[in-house]
């Protein structure tokens, strides 16, 4: 038991869930944090009712189908009863979804923010900006967050499940509001767009300027200056997203697998959620390998079955030896994954204690793709 | 077509696909594959973990690059180091001690300026294989999503920035960028559904985002078949309830949770193989797919390594 189990508070995701507002999935890249969040979300909209919303980034192709996703964008979309009828489930609430769009979002908040037509229309046309919205990599991160705060403010949703864009470092994303609002109010972008003359004036500045018009050019420093009269407005946003991140409605669910990579980072994560006081909820562990693989009694069992297969097989089935050959592999199998399991349950030991939640997953055996699939992992996560 | 000539012939090979598949892994086998051929290799790091070195159970390197194992070097990147010797060799602005300032005006401009910070990274790269310091250069590259952006970089600068002398600097990087005879990607993915859907893709945006080539796919993690069909029907009559008995009777103990294993990992086994047939048949025609084990090992560093080296070594024919 931890700390946080000690002192009473959540035990469940379940109960974690009904103190919270927004529910953020992160953590390694592949590891299934759409399907999770996804999974979440569904079994929340079956357990608890309400109004739900899954906001996700790049699902699966065939859980987008699933969901009836098809051919959406950035609106929130409703997944249709019939789908959770499809899988024999009741839904007490309402599940909608929506998938970000990077580029959309962006041009969106440029609609919503620009003083004038005139110069929405210089910044959506500007190179610079249509570089940052389409290509530029952190945008990505700051536009996902954007866009659940944008959602949060409209206050439709009784529960939000965010899944996060995968990043190169997993963090970027959380660091994303405060990069960029450091970068909309510093005095460095200030100074690179005063005008040309009153930096020859300028002569202690000079030499920065020299640097800067060599490297990049002048036309990119004019490019930059256009968006002079969004500064505020985006500085007020940014760190309006980063309250809520740290608001105690907001909690972080961290999903990974015992894979050694995935869950080196998980543990990095964990620790820099605490670091940064946001709430580390619940850790998922998904496709953990039976508990079965690790008992040392069975594991002898299968060393002697690898030695004796011939006389085990004795008499049995209608091909003995063929028999004989088939408990060598079984049991060489049982012993190979039994080296993983073990590895995985050592990992997992180092993971108790951070969060409130700890949740395993077993590995299933197909893919999931359809609401009956979520609702299995769903349950799972659950209680 | 040979994939073992042409891609130990490279001259840089960027090693890339989502987080977790065991992109890193196959770098580290690719250069001591290498290295085992008698090429000179550095093996870089773009996101400064340590895990590359870690694979040769070697401490972590920073920029400058050290010899990790026998004929193979590692650096990290760190963009600062780089823009130092980008600005000292390219644009003969030389920076002595720290460079404080410059770096926060630095952070702040590749902020705004996309690419940037990526062309710093590739651009080393490049400097590397240009200057022939090593027969092969391997990159441990971000995750799919990143290492469009980091490739198309050059491009993208050339459309951004207009005068200047970085415009200057992107040309001989995209000539060796865009020479298939000297450099590749790799891509690696586990045959699971969201992997092989994203190498699918990346290899499309690759080819219609970036100059560069993919040369071959690299499929981690893949389990051995257990049985053939013959002792898929024997295995099928083991595990009739009789027969469990007696077998569980004859060694001493219940035999269930072994015969119940194996079912787990014959059923892991198909329904990764169908994951992997779908790779094959999307996969550009003639785009070589090389298959790697699933290592049942304690424990990753020097000697998985060798084996990860020595099965890239047969799957290209060497």
């Amino acid at each position: 038991m931890t700390a946080a189990q000690a002192a009473g508070t959540a035990k469940t995701v379940a109960q974690l869930l009904a103190a919270k507002d927004i529910v953020i999935a992160c953590g390694p890249g592949g590891v299934g944090k759409t399907t999770t969040a996804a999974a979440l979300a569904a079994t929340a909209v079956v357990e608890e009712g309400g109004r739900v919303l899954v906001l996700t980034v790049d699902p699966a192709r065939r859980l987008a189908d699933a969901l009836g996703l098809k051919g959406i964008g950035n609106d929130e979309v409703r997944i249709p009863d019939e789908v959770f009828a499809g899988a024999a489930a009741h839904p007490r609430g309402q599940l909608w979804a929506a998938m970000l769009d990077t580029k959309q979002s962006w041009d969106d908040l440029i609609r919503a923010h620009a003083p004038d037509e005139e110069t929405r229309e210089q910044i959506l046309a500007n190179p610079l900006y249509q570089n940052i919205s389409g290509r530029f990599v952190q945008s990505h991160d700051y536009i996902a967050m954007e866009r659940l705060y944008e959602i949060h403010c409209e206050g439709k949703y009784d529960l939000i499940v965010v899944d996060t864009p995968p990043t190169r470092n997993a963090l970027d994303f959380l660091d994303a509001p405060q990069r960029m609002a450091d970068f909309f109010s510093s005095r460095l972008l200030r100074w690179l767009i005063v005008p040309y003359r009153s930096r020859l004036v300028n002569v202690a500045s000079r030499p920065f300027y020299q640097v800067a018009d060599r490297i990049l050019g002048t036309q990119f420093l004019a490019d930059i200056s256009e968006f002079q009269s969004m500064y505020s407005g985006f500085v007020e946003r940014a760190e309006a997203v980063t309250r809520l991140l740290s608001d105690r409605r907001t909690t972080f669910m961290v999903v990974s697998t015992l894979e050694a990579t995935p869950v080196r980072e998980a543990e990095f994560f964990s620790c820099e959620l605490t670091a940064r006081k946001l709430h580390l909820g619940a850790i998922v562990l998904n496709k953990v390998l039976p508990e079965y693989l690790r008992d040392a009694r069975t594991d002898k069992l299968a060393q002697s079955m690898e030695k004796g297969s011939a006389e085990l097989a004795d008499g049995l089935t209608d091909d003995p030896a063929v028999a004989a050959r088939v408990i060598v592999e079984v049991a060489e199998s049982f012993l190979n994954f039994g080296v993983v399991a073990r590895r995985e349950a050592e990992q997992m030991a180092e993971l108790r204690g951070a969060p409130d939640v700890l949740v395993t997953v077993p590995f299933f055996d197909a893919d999931i793709y359809d609401m009956g699939g979520l609702l299995q992992l769903g349950a799972q996560v659950w209680d | 077509m040979s994939a073992a000539v042409d891609l130990l012939d490279l001259r840089l090979v960027f090693v890339t696909g989502k987080g977790g598949v065991g992109k890193t892994t196959v770098a580290a086998g690719l250069a001591q594959l290498a290295a085992e051929h008698g090429k000179r290799v550095l093996v870089c790091e773009t996101d400064a973990k340590g895990d590359v070195t870690a694979l040769f159970e070697a401490p972590p390197t920073d920029f400058t690059p050290r010899e990790i194992a026998p004929g193979i070097w590692s650096m990290s990147m760190d963009t600062e180091a780089s823009l130092r010797e980008y600005l000292k060799l390219h644009l003969r602005i030389p920076v002595v001690g720290r460079i404080g300032p410059l770096a926060k005006a630095f952070d702040f401009v590749a902020t705004a300026a996309p690419g940037v910070r990526e062309i710093l990274t590739v651009g080393k790269f490049c400097w590397e294989v240009k200057e022939r310091h090593y027969d092969l250069v391997v990159v441990d590259a971000p995750a799919s999503g990143h290492i469009v952006s980091q490739l198309a970089a050059p491009q993208a600068i050339n459309d951004l920035v207009k005068v200047g002398l970085i415009r200057g600097q992107t040309d001989w990087m995209l000539e060796i960028l865009s020479d298939p005879r000297q450099t590749g990607l790799v891509a690696v993915c586990t045959p699971e559904e969201m992997p092989v859907n994203e190498t699918i893709e990346l290899a499309a945006r690759i080819r219609e985002e970036t100059t560069v080539q993919m040369s071959a796919v690299v499929v981690n993690r893949v389990l051995p078949e257990l049985f053939a069909q013959r002792e898929e029907e024997i295995f099928e009559q083991l595990r009739e309830t009789e027969n469990e008995e007696v077998l569980s009777g004859r060694v001493g103990g219940s035999v269930v949770p072994v015969l119940e294993a194996a079912r787990l990992a014959v059923t892991l086994r198909r329904t990764r193989s169908a994951h992997l047939q779908h790779l094959q048949a999307e996969l550009p025609l003639g785009m070589p797919v090389l298959l790697l084990p699933y290592l049942f090992a304690r424990s990753f560093g020097a000697r998985t390594t060798r084996q990860v080296a020595h099965a890239l070594g047969e799957e290209l024919g060497l």
